[in-house]
């Protein structure tokens, strides 16, 4: 079959075994997860984690890497929060102007790492780190304790129901715009920049530039984020993204992206966001149905995790030996 | 292999990022001074000390990981500084007869975490800071199955005579330590031939492999040190604070990088020591406590804290120009 094989043959296929196999387990053992309302409430709670796994995607093309994603996310979802007010209909100045804010805030915070990345030559990992504590001291400052309120027609948006659920319509619109983007120059310039960043110099492409764009589109995606989580949750939480960012970057590599640069695609990131959820979830029906304490759930998640991070070089390794 | 540090001139000596950070942290000293009186009083700096002292040995895992090269980096420190603590607390139930044991076997589960860090960096090739990530979830896990995520036991007084009380001149013993371990890894960075294996690794993965340095074997037992480190940081933790709780060590992961960085420790791996990372530790101290000191809400801390990280990495640690 030519066509298995070419898809076996894709940097995803490991993310692509992994999501059938963690939903054959759900199937069996959870049948309700795929009943409609179930599922699209499953879903919706994967969208924040998904455009945080393409955002990162995106950079990490580009050779670099943002550990400032969740706090991004958490600076322009409180902004957001801030800005919507304490009524249920505040009128559309303030229910857009709150998401366009939002937005904004996480487009400029994601450029902010991109110039002390493109610009000021910063390691990636511990620049980020750094301008991470920026943007969750100003999320504190903007919203010290979790409250506020989301716009009941906001809260309704991300529920609509035409067809399949709104995330699914959200993923599509993420693959398709992925699509288009891979006919651009610009993707071949982000795949240059990140793969060999002197060769893509001397051949005249703007290095800084790029990487620059790579972090501020980042920073947009997660504002898009930071819109479905919030108008999931339906309230602010100054801590609220913090774990968000390391799971971006475990979803990126069982996607099958390396963290070298230059390769990878969003594809195989929104599987493993998925997937990562799936294996939780997998996880916490094993410990419920084995009657294990509660414990033992982290401890079987990280295991799972790490295995699953292992998968790829462990197939390679298997591969060497025969 | 001309990867120690080369014998210099003491003029160009004060060049080097273990000087100006030493330089800095004084600055830093006469700044809290002058803000705050008293903030540099003797007891004041004994206390930034101990402080210090803490992160600074939980830092000495990151330098080795960091100085490896190969995007080294060992981010399940903290995890293993709780570990630690809470299996000598356990096992120890605050007897001292049982300390030497439970010390052991605090320092064999970190050697063995870092173990496993190593292979998975070496042999199956994940990203260092993706493989001890994951491994951060997972001691995490251990933690609350061994604990039950309430951690019952002891400190034994015998701890807090040597780690908290002062030896001398007011100075408490984990200072003392600290400065021990600081003269043994340098002796074990410059004087040994692991040390100098460690820097040819750091500099070129394959110019050290093709000159003989069994590279994926060093780099597995620099991770499993850091793990071991990590641990015995959790034991002068432990002594300090006579206590543990679940997230003990999580503070120190991220400050114990920072800590190498400012230090003058090149990400790169190849360049720098563990003298740069001890003045690293005391500057990040100092930063905390003057923030502390000022009465800055939490947000201002979080957000200058940032802002100096950020300050201090572009002052010397940036990369290369493409063109240059």
């Amino acid at each position: 079959m030519p066509l298995l094989r070419r898809i076996l043959a894709q940097p995803y296929a490991l993310a692509l075994i992994l999501l059938i196999v963690g939903l054959a387990i759900t199937a069996i053992f959870q049948p309700a997860f795929f009943t409609g309302r179930t599922l699209a409430n499953n879903l919706r709670t994967f969208l924040p984690l998904i455009l945080l796994a393409v955002a990162q995607t995106l950079i990490v093309i580009g050779g670099g890497i943002d550990l400032s994603l969740g706090a991004i996310l958490t600076l322009s979802s409180v902004v957001m929060v801030q800005t919507f007010g304490l009524e249920p209909d505040p009128g559309p100045w303030r229910t857009f102007g709150g998401i366009a804010l939002g937005l904004l805030v996480g487009t400029l915070a994601g450029a902010a790492g991109g110039f002390c990345v493109a610009i000021l030559r910063l390691q990636p990992i511990i620049a980020t780190f750094a301008t991470s504590f920026v943007w969750a001291g100003l999320a504190l400052w903007v919203l010290p304790q979790p409250g506020g309120n989301v716009p009941t027609a906001l809260q309704d948006f991300v529920r609509i129901y035409f067809l399949v659920p709104f995330s699914l319509w959200v993923i599509l619109a993420i693959l398709l715009g992925w699509g288009w983007f891979l006919g651009t120059r610009w993707a071949k310039r982000l795949y240059a920049v990140g793969g060999n960043p002197p060769a893509a110099f001397t051949s005249g492409i703007n290095v800084e530039g790029v990487r620059l764009g790579s972090y501020a589109l980042a920073g947009l995606l997660t504002g898009c984020g930071a819109f479905f989580l919030t108008a999931d949750i339906a309230t602010g939480d100054p801590l609220i993204g913090g774990p968000l960012t390391l799971a971006s970057v475990v979803a990126v590599v069982i996607g099958g992206t390396r963290l070298s640069g230059g390769a990878g695609g969003i594809v195989g990131s929104v599987l493993g966001a998925i997937v990562y959820y799936l294996l939780k979830n997998v996880v916490a029906l094993s410990v419920f149905n084995l009657g294990l304490t509660p414990q033992w759930q982290t401890l079987i998640d990280g295991t799972v995790i790490v295995l699953a991070l292992a998968a790829p070089g462990l197939l390679r390794l298997a591969r060497r030996r025969t | 292999m001309t990867n120690n540090p080369p014998r210099t001139s003491p003029l160009s000596l004060l060049r080097t990022p273990a000087v100006i950070a030493l330089g800095l942290a004084i600055l830093l000293l006469i700044l809290g001074e002058i803000i705050r009186p008293g903030f540099a009083d003797y007891n004041q700096i004994t206390n930034i000390l101990r402080i210090a002292a803490f992160l600074g040995i939980v830092a000495i895992g990151q330098t080795l990981v960091i100085l490896a090269g190969g995007e080294g980096i060992d981010l399940s420190v903290g995890a293993v500084v709780t570990l630690g603590a809470i299996i000598i607390f356990r096992i120890t139930g605050g007897s001292d007869a049982l300390l030497l044991p439970a010390l052991a076997v605090a320092l064999v589960a970190g050697f063995v975490i870092g173990l496993i860090n190593g292979i998975g960096i070496a042999w199956v090739r994940i990203p260092p800071l993706v493989m001890t990530l994951g491994m951060m979830g997972v001691v995490k896990g251990l933690i609350l199955v061994y604990t039950g995520g309430r951690p019952v036991g002891g400190t034994p007084p015998l701890m807090k005579r040597i780690i908290s009380d002062p030896w001398v001149l007011g100075i408490p013993g984990d200072v003392f330590i600290w400065v021990l371990l600081g003269i043994g890894v340098t002796l074990l960075l410059q004087r040994t031939a692991y040390g100098k294996a460690l820097y040819a690794i750091g500099a070129n993965r394959i110019t050290a492999r093709l000159s003989g340095v069994k590279v994926e074997r060093r780099v597995i037992l620099t991770y499993a040190l850091s793990g071991m480190f990590a641990a015995l940081g959790g034991f002068v933790l432990l002594g300090y604070i006579q206590n543990v709780f679940i997230n003990l060590g999580d503070q120190y992961t991220l400050p114990s990088i920072a800590a190498v960085v400012v230090g003058g420790t090149a990400l790169a791996g190849g360049v720098g020591g563990y003298a740069g990372t001890m003045a690293g530790a005391l500057v990040l101290t100092l930063v905390s406590s003057l923030l502390i000191t000022l009465g800055l809400p939490e947000f201002g801390r979080q957000i200058t804290y940032g802002l100096i990280l950020l300050v201090l990495l572009a002052v010397y640690g940036r990369e290369r120009r493409l063109r240059g």
